[in-house]
Parts: C-alpha cells; structure tokens; sequence
C-alpha cells in the first residue's frame, strides 16, 4: 500500500493479502468463472479489509472473510449491472453464498488455478506472470519491475494471457493423472524460473528478486502439499531449498559474486540445508529420479562437504551422469565437465568443454577460463574471462570476473 | 459448448509429398472424421484447392472489385479445415492433436465467437 505511512495495521493486511490473495482469487475464480472479476472482488474485499481491521482487529479466520467479502461483493455488483450476460455467474455466486465447505475446496483450487495459468497454450512469459499476479499477488508493477520491462507491457502481457484464457477456453481443472506429467512440466518450469530470476537475475531490482526467490519457495511448498506423489515437485523444492540456502555466502561485502568453492561455509542456513537434504532423502528412497530431483540430488552432495576440498566429486559426477540420461543438452555437459575436471583433471574437462554449442553463454567462456587458468594456459584464460564479463549483465557476476581475470593473469597454474 | 477450428496452413512451393504418404494421409484423415462424427464433436470438414485458385471479391460502395489470387500476399495459406464442438480448449486440443497426426500437418485451434453475428 504505498503513498502513505506504515501502521501496524497496514502491515497485517499487507502480510495477508501476500499469503491469501491466490488461495482467495483461485476460489473467487471457481466461484464465478471468470479471473477479472475475481480479482475485482478480491481486491475490493482487500480494500474493505484495509480500514476495518484496523479498527476492529484481524478476524479470526482473514482467508475465509476475504472471499466471503469478495463474494458478497461480487453479488452486489452482478445485481447492479444485471444486463449484462453474467446471469450465469450470478446465479452460480448466489447458489454457493452460504456454501459451508467452502475453505474446504481452497486447497484444490489453487492448484486448478496455478495449472490454468501455466497452460501450455499460454507463452512461457506469460505463464510466469499470470502465475505471480494471481497465485503470488504481486502487482503488475512489482512483475515489471523484476524482470525489468516496462510496466505497460507486463500489464498488457497479462490482459492478453487473462483474455486467451476466456476466449480459447481453456480449462479450470487439475489434469488427470494420464495428463499430469505433461502438464505438470511448464507449471514446474515456472516456479524455478521464477526463482532463478530472482536468484541470479541477469538485472532488476535487488529487494525485488528476493521477493521472487521466496515466493518461488512459497509455490513450490504449495505444490508439494497439493501433490505429495509428485517426485519431481518434491526434488524442485529440494533444489530451490539448498540453493536458497547458499545465498547469503553466495555474495560478497561488495555484492560481488562467490563462486561455491570460496564460500564461507558457516555463512549457510542450516535450516534449509536440513529440509532440503531429508526432501533428497526422501527422493532417493522413492527411487523414482528426474531432473530436478538429481540437480537436488547434487547440490545436496555439495552442501555436506564441510570444506570444499571434502566435496565427493565422484558421486556428483555420477549424478551428472544420469542427468545427462534425462537432459542431454549442452548446458548439463558443460556442469559435469566441471565436476569430470575434478575427477580426472582439468585437461578431460577441457576437452569436454571445447566445441560445445554454447558461444553465446557467459558460463561457457568463464568454465573454459577456469580450466585453461589451471592448465597454465594464461593468455587463453584471459581472454575466455573477458569473453565470459562480455556476455554477463549482471553487475556482481562482472565484477567477480574481473576478478579472476586479473587472478589469472598474474599468478598462472594452480 | 464451443465450436473451435481447426485449420491446417499450407505454405506455397513447397514440394509435394510423395502420392503413397498423401493416400495413407488421407485415410487416416477419414478414420478421423469419422472419430469426430461418433463422438457427435463434427460441425464440418474440407480440404482446399491451392491458393492460386481464389479470387478476391470487395464491395466498395457502389462498386463491386474482383480480384485474381488470395487475399493474403503470405506464402502461408488455410490447406484444410475442421470445425468441431469442444467442452473447452483442452478437449479441442486432443481433437487437434489426433489431427495433425492423421495430416502430417501442423494445425492451428481457434475459437469461434460465441454468438455468431452478436
């Protein structure tokens, strides 16, 4: 709520309506059958909100008075404009107005919704941002801001996504299970892009991003508590947990970037640590692997060595291995050539490297760096260094470069 | 109920394919239809000539304008369609996707408006 001063008032609401604004609209939404008014309703009721609990205090249950609210809200506007053809929105609002199990259904609902938005038939852009403004409550601007377009696209991004839901009719329903796989696949894709944007944003707003990273976590709690059978959402929120929990060592004093083998340790929060190790556990006793479930599976490798130089490097390679049975692209070849240089020396990683498609990805030219630097190959790691900052937007990601550019240079070899 | 195309784009000078894999094509095309029709989901169905066949006609007041060749300047052009019945847009998918496998074809899902004419 900007533009006026913080009361403790404003912030009980603030904290709600982040944590039910989805959990209220994806109901909203079942309720009455179309997401504009939904939101409307939702939105209205978060208004009303703002002024009377600061008065009266939060009720004892703000989800259910906020959809309530909404509903009755959404009644009184259909009345009003009743010539319009939402007769059957009407009908279905007044039909549910006293409905008893309706805090029931909420759980359901949001998945329906978070697989609604990320519906194939949408764009991936679109997808993420629908998911964020309904099922996050992040405003237009906030979207905007974190992955820096200007906020008159975003809006018109979603308007059109909201607008294809409509008029393409596409479904408000969890997918059967013969469906779920292929349709569980982009709403995954979603909730880590939208923590990778927030966790090595290529730019935006710092305070912004980490807003991203928790709200990615958020979703993904959300999905394993709806769908604890699903191996891969289980592995996706492993993989974000022990990331997540790097991140404080992740960057220096100067918000220059460290890389994993220079990390302080200590500086790493053990509690996600702990739930992302037992989530691994738990995957690894389920035996039914994937990606995301090995990509945990390896930081998780990382996350017990005490010091870098305890890491079990083969066993990482072996999960690279069988990463690379699901993912064959360039990218997962060039993470295990850093754990084969490990194992058998920075020579076999190189040639793993050399002729990979990848001469547009700053990852590439600063993994190459690396391995030329501790071949004594000066001159080569220099210039893939500058190669790599050439291809990097990222202020810290830059300056570490910089770094180990002028590193290289001066003391050659290892 | 919605009534969704499904049109399959044609793209000019591509070579045609061979006439055994256009027969087996166009069997697979009628086990199709047929699917459609016992499912009560077939509105229509039809494949076109070449887009060098159209003409364009264009009322311009009193005027009338007829016009050798398709609308479009695009080398891309509708080669077929279906319109079917579909609860909503993923119940039109699955039609499509059996679709484009009988065709060998892409095929594009669009939705009808709901009242034709307002």
């Amino acid at each position: 709520m900007p533009g006026r001063p913080m009361e403790e008032g404003d912030l009980d609401v603030e904290l709600v309506f982040r944590r039910e604004y989805g959990r209220a609209v994806s109901v909203l939404v079942r309720v009455c059958g179309d997401i504009d008014l939904a939101e409307d309703g939702v939105q209205e009721a978060f208004t009303i909100a703002a002024q009377r609990w600061r008065e009266e205090g939060l009720p004892p249950s703000p989800a259910g008075w906020i959809i309530t609210t909404a509903r009755n809200k959404l009644i009184d506007r259909l009345r009003r404009e009743a010539s319009r053809d939402d007769r059957q929105a009407q009908a279905a609002l007044l039909h549910q107005r006293h409905e008893p199990d309706v805090e029931l259904a909420v759980q359901d609902d949001r998945l329906r919704l978070i697989f609604t938005c990320c519906h194939p038939a949408l764009a991936p852009a679109a997808q993420v941002a629908l998911t964020l403004r309904l099922l996050g409550g992040l405003t237009t601007a906030e979207i905007a801001r974190a992955f820096v377009v200007p906020e008159s696209t975003m809006a018109q991004r979603i308007a059109r996504a909201k607008a294809k839901i409509r008029d393409a009719g596409i479904p408000y329903r969890v997918p059967s299970s013969a469906e779920l796989p292929e349709r569980l696949r982009p709403v995954l894709a979603v909730v880590y892009l939208v923590f990778n944007e927030g966790y090595a944003a290529t730019s935006g707003d710092l305070l912004v991003r980490e807003d991203l990273c928790a709200e990615a976590v958020r979703l993904a709690r959300l999905l394993a508590a709806l769908m604890p059978d699903e191996p891969e959402v289980t592995g996706l929120l492993a993989l974000m947990l022990l990331s997540a929990a790097r991140r404080r060592a992740r960057t220096g004093p100067d918000g220059s970037l460290v890389p994993l083998r220079e990390q302080d340790r200590s500086q790493w929060d053990g509690r996600l640590l702990a739930d992302g190790i037992e989530l691994v556990r738990f995957c690894l006793q389920r035996n039914m692997p994937g990606p995301y479930q090995i990509q945990a599976a390896i930081n998780a490798v990382h996350s017990v060595a005490p010091r870098a130089a305890d890491t079990d490097w083969r066993q990482i390679l072996t999960l690279y291995d069988q990463l690379l049975s699901f993912d064959p692209s360039p990218v997962v070849v060039l993470n295990r050539a850093v754990a084969l240089a490990e194992v058998e020396g920075s020579g076999a990683g190189l040639a793993a490297v050399d002729g990979l498609p990848l001469q547009g990805y700053y990852l590439f030219h600063a993994v190459r760096a690396d391995l030329l630097r501790r071949l004594g190959r000066v001159d080569e790691a220099a210039a893939a260094f500058e190669r790599a900052r050439d291809l990097t937007d990222n202020e810290a990601e830059r300056s570490f470069l910089e770094r180990a550019q002028a590193a290289a240079t001066g003391s050659p070899g290892e | 109920m919605t009534q969704y195309l499904l049109s399959v784009p044609m793209i000019d000078g591509e070579p045609p394919r061979p006439p055994d894999d256009m027969q087996r094509a166009y069997e697979r095309v009628a086990r199709f239809n047929e699917q459609l029709r016992s499912a009560g989901a077939w509105v229509f169905a039809g494949g076109l000539l070449p887009s060098s066949s159209a003409t364009v006609v264009r009322a311009d007041g009193g005027e009338v304008l007829v016009t050798d060749g398709p609308f479009s300047e695009s080398k891309e052009h509708i080669g077929g369609v279906w319109v079917i019945e579909a609860a909503d847009l993923d119940a039109a998918l699955a039609w499509a996707i059996e679709a484009t496998r009988a065709c060998g074809e892409p095929v594009e899902v669009r939705p009808f408006q709901e009242n034709p004419g307002g």
